[in-house]
C-alpha cells in the first residue's frame, strides 16, 4: 500500500440540485461500459434527488451513482472515459455506476487543462488517483463514525462499504452526505497496482453513443440563442496583409449583418508561444446563416499588400525573445534548394563524442543519405471554429481548445479584461493534432462579437482551415555512418534543419550507441507559421534515422532488429556520453517483443517486411510493416506494433489510438504535401491535399504492449513518427528502391530516355 | 427565399430559404440537425452524408431544390436510440475516435449495406473511400460493417 499525502482542496458543501428534480432520466451510464445489445434490457435508471460534491473530480448521489469530472479537453484521445477510469478505480465504485461529464476551464479545479503532448494521463495519473482514493477514504471513515468502529477495518468494493465485524454495510449513496461534510484526510492509501479493478480494463468510450448518433458534440454544433454566423478572410499567401476591402456588393447582400476588419493582435504585444498567427488583420463578415455568410465572402473584394521585415517578441513561457520575421513571397522549390545548399555547410554543433572527423577519415566505409520531408497541414476534420458572446458583465466561450488556459489568456489580454470575466466551455474536438493549441480563432471570435455587440460562432471553411498557417514544417537531415573493415558502426552523423526550425535531438538513439558521434543543426527563416504536428520534429526525425539504420545495418550485412539491438546492448553496457535520453532496455524490450509477434523471420509470402523502432514522449514504440505488391503499387497489408508506454489504462481504445497513429503515419509518409508558389498554398482542400483513404489503409493492424508496472507515459504521439520508417523499409524490401523523400508517392526515379 | 417542403427522417419539414442552399446547410442552419458534418464542402470528404430515397449523396452538393419529393435520411433518423445494426457494430467495436467524421461513414456504410449485404473487402473500401477519417480508424470501420453484416 502506497500513502499518498493529500493535495486536493476542501469543498464546501454543495448540494447541486441542478440534476434532483426527482424525474426519470436516461441513466446514460448504462451506455458506459454496456454493449449496445445490453441497453435494451436494461431499465431506465433513477437520476439521485441530490448530488453530494466531494472534491473537484467527483459527486456522488445518493443513490451510489457517481458523477465525475474528466479535466482535459477530448479530441479523440480517449481521455474523457480513460480519466475517469482512474478516478473510478481508486475510488472502488462499479463502472456502470459512474457518469461522465466533461470538466469546464477552471484552473483553479483542474490545473493545467491542456491535450498535447502525449502527456494527459502521464501528468494526470497521480492527481487522478488521488482524487478517488481520498473520496473513498472519506467515505469510509464516515461509514467507521456512524458505525462506532475503526476506520481500518471498514472495507470498499464496487460502490459498497461493509464492516465484518458488526455485519454493517451502505452504498456509497448512503454515506456520501457524511462523507462530503469530513475533513480532507492529510494522507491517503493507494492501490497496488495488482489491485487495480478498473484500470487495465477495456472500456467504451463514454460519449461513443452520442457520436454515432450525432448528437451535437462538437465546437461547430454549438448552439445558442440568437447567435449570428461569421466568417473571416485572410491574405491567400504568406508575404502579404490586408491593405483595403470594398464591401459594397456584399453589404445588401441576403442575411449578412455586418461587414468590418478585426485585428487580432496589436504589432507591439508580446505574444505567447501559442499566440501564432501569420495574419492578424483579417475582414469579418457577419450574417445569419452560414451559406449566406459563405456566399458573401466569395463576393467580398479585397485587397492585399506585401508586408515589410519586421520583428515581434515571443514570451516562450518566461523567457522574452525577438522574432525576425521576413518579408517575401517564398516557394517550395526555393525551400528545397536552401535547405540542400544547408546541408553542404557545417552546421551548429549540438553534441559532439569522440573524434567523428577522424573516425570517418580512417572508415573502411563511408555510407551517407540525405532525407527531406514538406509542409503538412493538420486538417482535422472540423475546421477551426469559436464560439464568443462578450458583454460588459461576462466573456463567454465555447469551442474546440487543447491548451484553454493560453486562449483565454490572450482573449483577455486583447480584451482587455481579468481573466475572472472569462468563461470557457470546452467542446469535445474533431480532431487537433497539434493545431488546436494554436487559439487565433477565439481570439478573433471574441473581438467579433464585441464588434457586433451579439453572440456569434466564427466558422472557417475547409480552405480558411487549410491556408491559414500553423503547419507541420519542412525538414531536412543528411545522415552518414562510418563501418570499420568488421562491419562495426565506428561513427555516426546526423546534420538536420528545416524551414524555420531544425528537428534535430541531439540525444536520441543511436547517440550514446557509437564512440564516434556528430549532430549539427541549422535553420532556415520564413514568413510561413509552423507549430505542433502530432510528435513535432519526431515525425521527421524518427522516420529518417530509422530508415537509414536499416541501410546502415544492410551494408553492414546484419539483420535490421540485431543491427539495433546490438546498438542497445551497447548503449545500455557501455554508454558514451551522459545525456542519452533513452532507456536501452525498454527500447530493445519493444523491439523484441515486435520481433516476436510479427514472427520477424517468416514474412508471408509474397510481402515485404520493414521494422523501426523509436522512442518520443516518455514512450517506445516499435512497428513491423508488411507491404505487397499489388501490381506495381505497393500496399501496406498489415502491421504489428509493440509499445512500452507503461500501465495501459483503457487497453483497447489504446490499440485504436495507435491503429490510428499507424494509418496516419502510413498516409502523411506516402501522400501529406503543402506545397507554397509566391506564398500562396496550392493545396486548400481535399481535392489537393490527399488524405490517406480507406482502400489505402492496411488490412490488419496488431497492436501489443509491454507488460509492465512503470507509471504510464504518451500514447498519442508515440507510436507515429516511426511508421514512416517501416514503411521505407518495406517500400524497399518490396520494390528494390529506396525511398528519401516525403510524401513517397511522388519520390519517384527520374525519367530515363 | 421560397418555402420548401423536405420530407426529412420521415417528417415535413418546411424551411424558408434560398433554394440554391445546400441540404447540408438546411439541416444544420434551419433544422438543428447538427449530425450531419461539414468538412470540405466539395464532395471530397464524406462528412456530411445522407441519404436520399436511400442512396448515399454528399449533402453539401445538394441543393434545396434538388431535393423534391426524396426522402432525406439523416444519422437521426437512422434509429432512435442508435440501435441500427450498423451503429451498435460502431459502439461494439468502440470504433470511433474523435467521432466529426463518423456519421459520414455510418450512412455510408448503411446505404451499401442495403444494396449489397455481404460486401467484400474490396466492395467495402469502393463504397466508402469517398469517407475521409483524419483519426485513422479505418481498420475498425471496416470489421464494423463486417459485424453489421453478419448481425
Amino acid at each position: 500500500m502506497t500513502l499518498i499525502k493529500t493535495q486536493i482542496g476542501r469543498r464546501a458543501f454543495i448540494k447541486n440540485t441542478s440534476l434532483a428534480s426527482g424525474g426519470l432520466v436516461l441513466g446514460f451510464s448504462i451506455f458506459n461500459s454496456c454493449r449496445p445489445k445490453d441497453m435494451e434490457t436494461m431499465a431506465i435508471r433513477e437520476m439521485p434527488k441530490e448530488w453530494f460534491e466531494i472534491n473537484a473530480y467527483l459527486k456522488i448521489g445518493d443513490n451510489g451513482l457517481v458523477t465525475i469530472m474528466s479535466p482535459n479537453p477530448e479530441f479523440g484521445q480517449g481521455v474523457i472515459t480513460s480519466m475517469p477510469m482512474i478516478v473510478a478505480d481508486e475510488l472502488d465504485v462499479a463502472w456502470k455506476d459512474v457518469l461522465v461529464e466533461q470538466a469546464n476551464l477552471d484552473a483553479e479545479e483542474y490545473g493545467w487543462q491542456f491535450t498535447g503532448g502525449s502527456q494527459g494521463i502521464r501528468r494526470r495519473w497521480q492527481g487522478l488517483r488521488m482524487a478517488g482514493a481520498t473520496a473513498k477514504q472519506m467515505l469510509k471513515e464516515a461509514a467507521a463514525e456512524s458505525w462506532q468502529v475503526p476506520v481500518s477495518e471498514i472495507s470498499a468494493s464496487e460502490g459498497v462499504l461493509s464492516h465484518k465485524g458488526s455485519g454493517n454495510s451502505a452504498g456509497y449513496g448512503e454515506m456520501a452526505s457524511l462523507a462530503a461534510q469530513r475533513e480532507v484526510p492529510e494522507e491517503v492509501p493507494l492501490k497496488e497496482i495488482k489491485d487495480f479493478t478498473i484500470i487495465g480494463t477495456s472500456k467504451k468510450d463514454v460519449e461513443a453513443l452520442k457520436v454515432v448518433t450525432g448528437k451535437p458534440l462538437f465546437g461547430v454544433d454549438y448552439q445558442f440563442e440568437g447567435a449570428l454566423v461569421a466568417m473571416a478572410k485572410h491574405p491567400p499567401a504568406f508575404g502579404l496583409k490586408l491593405k483595403s476591402f470594398d464591401d459594397s456588393r456584399v453589404r445588401n447582400m441576403p442575411g449578412i449583418v455586418d461587414v468590418f476588419k478585426i485585428k487580432t493582435l496589436e504589432d507591439d504585444a508580446t505574444r505567447g508561444y501559442f499566440d501564432t498567427t501569420a495574419f492578424t488583420e483579417l475582414v469579418v463578415i457577419v450574417g445569419k446563416t452560414t451559406w449566406e455568410v459563405m456566399n458573401a465572402k466569395k463576393q467580398l473584394s479585397v485587397d492585399w499588400e506585401p508586408i515589410a521585415d519586421s520583428k515581434l517578441t515571443l514570451d516562450r513561457f518566461g523567457t522574452q525573445m525577438e522574432v525576425e520575421v521576413p518579408k517575401g513571397l517564398e516557394n517550395t522549390n526555393d525551400h528545397y534548394a536552401q535547405m540542400i545548399k544547408m546541408a553542404a555547410e557545417p552546421g551548429t554543433v549540438a553534441r559532439k563524442d569522440g573524434d567523428p572527423a577522424a573516425a570517418f577519415k580512417n572508415a573502411a566505409r563511408v555510407i551517407e543519405r540525405s532525407y527531406s520531408c514538406p509542409f503538412l497541414a493538420h486538417n482535422c476534420m472540423e475546421p477551426m471554429n469559436f464560439f464568443a458572446h462578450v458583454t460588459d458583465e461576462v466573456v463567454k466561450l465555447a469551442g474546440p481548445l487543447q491548451a484553454p488556459a493560453l486562449a483565454e489568456a490572450t482573449v483577455a489580454a486583447r480584451l482587455g479584461v481579468p481573466v475572472e470575466k472569462i468563461e470557457v466551455e470546452l467542446t469535445r474536438m474533431g480532431g487537433g493534432f497539434g493545431r488546436r493549441a494554436y487559439g487565433h480563432y477565439a481570439v478573433e471570435a471574441a473581438l467579433i462579437s464585441k464588434q457586433v455587440k451579439a453572440p456569434v460562432k466564427l466558422v472557417y471553411d475547409r480552405e480558411d482551415d487549410m491556408t491559414f498557417g500553423i503547419y507541420r514544417p519542412s525538414y531536412h537531415a543528411t545522415y552518414r555512418a562510418a563501418l570499420d573493415e568488421n562491419n562495426n558502426l565506428i561513427a555516426f552523423h546526423v546534420k538536420a534543419g528545416g524551414v524555420p526550425e531544425t528537428p534535430l535531438f541531439a540525444n536520441r538513439f543511436p547517440a550514446g550507441a557509437v564512440d564516434n558521434y556528430l549532430a549539427e543543426q541549422w535553420e532556415i527563416n520564413s514568413n510561413i507559421t509552423i507549430g505542433a504536428f502530432r510528435a513535432p520534429r519526431s515525425n521527421f526525425m524518427a522516420g529518417v534515422e530509422q530508415a537509414f539504420l536499416d541501410e546502415v545495418a544492410e551494408a553492414a550485412g546484419k539483420d535490421p532488429i540485431e543491427f539495433r539491438l546490438e546498438l542497445l546492448n551497447r548503449a545500455k553496457e557501455k554508454p558514451v556520453g551522459e545525456r542519452n535520453d533513452y532507456d536501452p532496455e525498454r527500447y530493445a524490450g519493444v523491439l523484441k517483443l515486435v520481433r516476436d509477434k510479427s514472427n520477424w523471420n517468416e514474412s508471408a509470402p509474397g510481402s515485404y517486411r520493414g521494422v523501426s523502432a523509436y522512442l518520443c514522449h516518455n514512450s517506445y514504440a516499435a512497428h513491423v510493416l508488411d507491404v505487397v505488391l499489388e501490381g506495381d503499387t505497393p500496399k501496406v497489408e498489415k502491421v504489428v506494433c509493440a509499445i512500452d508506454c507503461g500501465i495501459v489504462v483503457n487497453p483497447d481504445a489504446a490499440a485504436n489510438m495507435a491503429e490510428g497513429a499507424i494509418v496516419d503515419g502510413i498516409g502523411n509518409a506516402m501522400y501529406g504535401n503543402l506545397s507554397f508558389k509566391d506564398g500562396r498554398p496550392e493545396q486548400s482542400n481535399f481535392d489537393r491535399y490527399r488524405i490517406i483513404r480507406h482502400s489505402e489503409a492496411p488490412k490488419e493492424i496488431k497492436v501489443h504492449f509491454v507488460n509492465n508496472e512503470i507509471d504510464p507515459t504518451g500514447l498519442g504521439e508515440p507510436p507515429f513518427p516511426p511508421v514512416m520508417g517501416a514503411l521505407a523499409n518495406a517500400l524497399y524490401k518490396a520494390t528494390g528502391r529506396r525511398v528519401y523523400h516525403q510524401p513517397f508517392i511522388s519520390d519517384r526515379p527520374p525519367l530515363v530516355g | 427565399m421560397a418555402k420548401i417542403n423536405l420530407n426529412i427522417n420521415g417528417t415535413t419539414r418546411e424551411v424558408d430559404v434560398d433554394p440554391n442552399t445546400p441540404l447540408l446547410w438546411v439541416l444544420r442552419d434551419h433544422l438543428n440537425l447538427f449530425g450531419t458534418k461539414y468538412g470540405c464542402g466539395i464532395a471530397q470528404c464524406g462528412s456530411c452524408t445522407v441519404h436520399l430515397d436511400g442512396v448515399a449523396v454528399r449533402a453539401c452538393m445538394v441543393t434545396t431544390a434538388m431535393v423534391g419529393n426524396q426522402e432525406v435520411t439523416t444519422i437521426e433518423g437512422l434509429s432512435e436510440n442508435g440501435d441500427h445494426p450498423v451503429q451498435k457494430a460502431w459502439l461494439e467495436l468502440d470504433v470511433p475516435q474523435c467521432g466529426y467524421c463518423q456519421t459520414g461513414q455510418i450512412m455510408s456504410a448503411v446505404a451499401l449495406l442495403e444494396k449489397n449485404p455481404e460486401p467484400s473487402d474490396a466492395e467495402i473500401e469502393m463504397a466508402m473511400n469517398g469517407n475521409i477519417c483524419r483519426c485513422g480508424t479505418y481498420v475498425r470501420i471496416k470489421k464494423a460493417i463486417k459485424l453489421a453484416a453478419n448481425s
